[in-house]
């Protein structure tokens, strides 16, 4: 993305009909493999762990190519991708530690 | 203009002749809606994983077939009118307004559709007695956690409404576009909202109808 943000911004759309057909196609073969992997019913933690990063997948190839950021100027992911990074972090360095001591207080042991 | 001012909007983004991230207002303005945006959702998720993480009697209640096959299905409608809303916007660039106004409806009746076949899964689930106070299931001998229908409702509710806002946004910019009064800018800048609207499906439908499958089913 950083090679091809500063370039880009000289054809004003970027990205043919045939490129948008492939991310599509992409998306609907990884919400496959997601229903799939309900469908064997594996154990939560895996499931979970599985399930997240190919929604992170999904959700970036849908913010670089159909929300078009990959040919924007790269301050504008600069100012987007990593503070909202780092607020998730700093949520979940906060929540989840907590929730985990009242699933340990209530007996619940996970 | 003296040749100085010239100089100075041709200048660099520093010296204020130049937009910093080479793009209108507009589209900075969404831009940054969706980062205030992207954090509700993620709080409200978050704060599901909490309450459900805490809970000794979370609920597993969905089959495979219908509720997860449904969803796959609602998935599959989002990411389609996604694929129209992205033709639509190169149509609108290209200035074939006809095409362009063709698409965004077409992204709206698969916004629709998505509300309407949701809407009829949740009244499904209120017949048989989920709501977002109570449910019916049982877990380890006891009743299941009230807040599986809190949040079920409340997270699958506020992606719905998203939802409905977008296709009446899209139908305005349809019928605004179609009749010259907006540019190609402003479907552009809906298009990232409605984007945005099937990104956040692509984590709810996960965490909510994938890591609610029964188990034991």
């Amino acid at each position: 993305m950083s090679a091809h943000g500063a370039t880009a911004e000289a054809t004003h759309q970027p990205g043919s009909k045939k490129l948008f057909m492939w991310v599509w196609f992409w998306l609907l073969i990884l919400t496959g493999i997601e229903t799939f992997l309900a469908y064997l019913k594996l154990e939560p933690h895996i499931m979970l762990t599985l399930l997240i990063g190919l929604s992170l997948i999904k959700a970036a190839l849908i913010v670089a190519y159909f929300m078009h950021l990959r040919f924007e100027k790269i301050g504008l992911f600069l100012i987007i991708v990593p503070s909202l990074v780092f607020c998730l972090t700093m949520i979940l360095i906060f929540v989840f530690p907590d929730s985990l001591r009242i699933a340990q207080l209530s007996g619940l042991g996970h | 203009m003296s040749e100085l001012e010239m100089d100075t909007l041709a200048g660099t983004a520093w010296d204020g002749g130049a937009p910093p991230f080479a793009t209108n207002t507009k589209k900075l303005g969404m831009w940054l809606f969706l980062l205030s945006d992207s954090l509700t959702f993620s709080t409200a998720i978050l704060a599901y994983a909490y309450v459900r993480l805490s809970s000794a009697t979370w609920p597993r209640p969905f089959e495979f077939s219908p509720a997860v096959v449904n969803a796959t299905f609602l998935t599959f409608i989002l990411l389609s009118s996604s694929l129209t809303m992205v033709m639509a916007v190169a149509a609108a660039h290209r200035d074939e307004i006809r095409k362009a106004v063709i698409y965004i409806i077409l992204t709206a009746i698969g916004g629709i559709a998505f509300v309407v076949l949701h809407l009829m899964e949740w009244f499904r689930l209120f017949a048989e007695g989920v709501t977002p106070w109570s449910n019916h299931y049982v877990v380890n001998g006891q009743p299941g956690d009230p807040l599986f229908g809190g949040t079920f409702f409340g997270l699958t509710g506020l992606h719905m409404l998203h939802v409905s806002i977008g296709v009446i946004y899209l139908c305005i910019i349809a019928y605004g576009f179609g009749r010259r009064k907006f540019n190609a800018d402003h479907v552009e800048v809906s298009g990232l909202y409605w984007h945005f609207v099937d990104l956040v499906w692509m984590f709810i439908f996960p965490m909510v109808y994938l890591m609610s499958v029964n188990l034991k089913g």
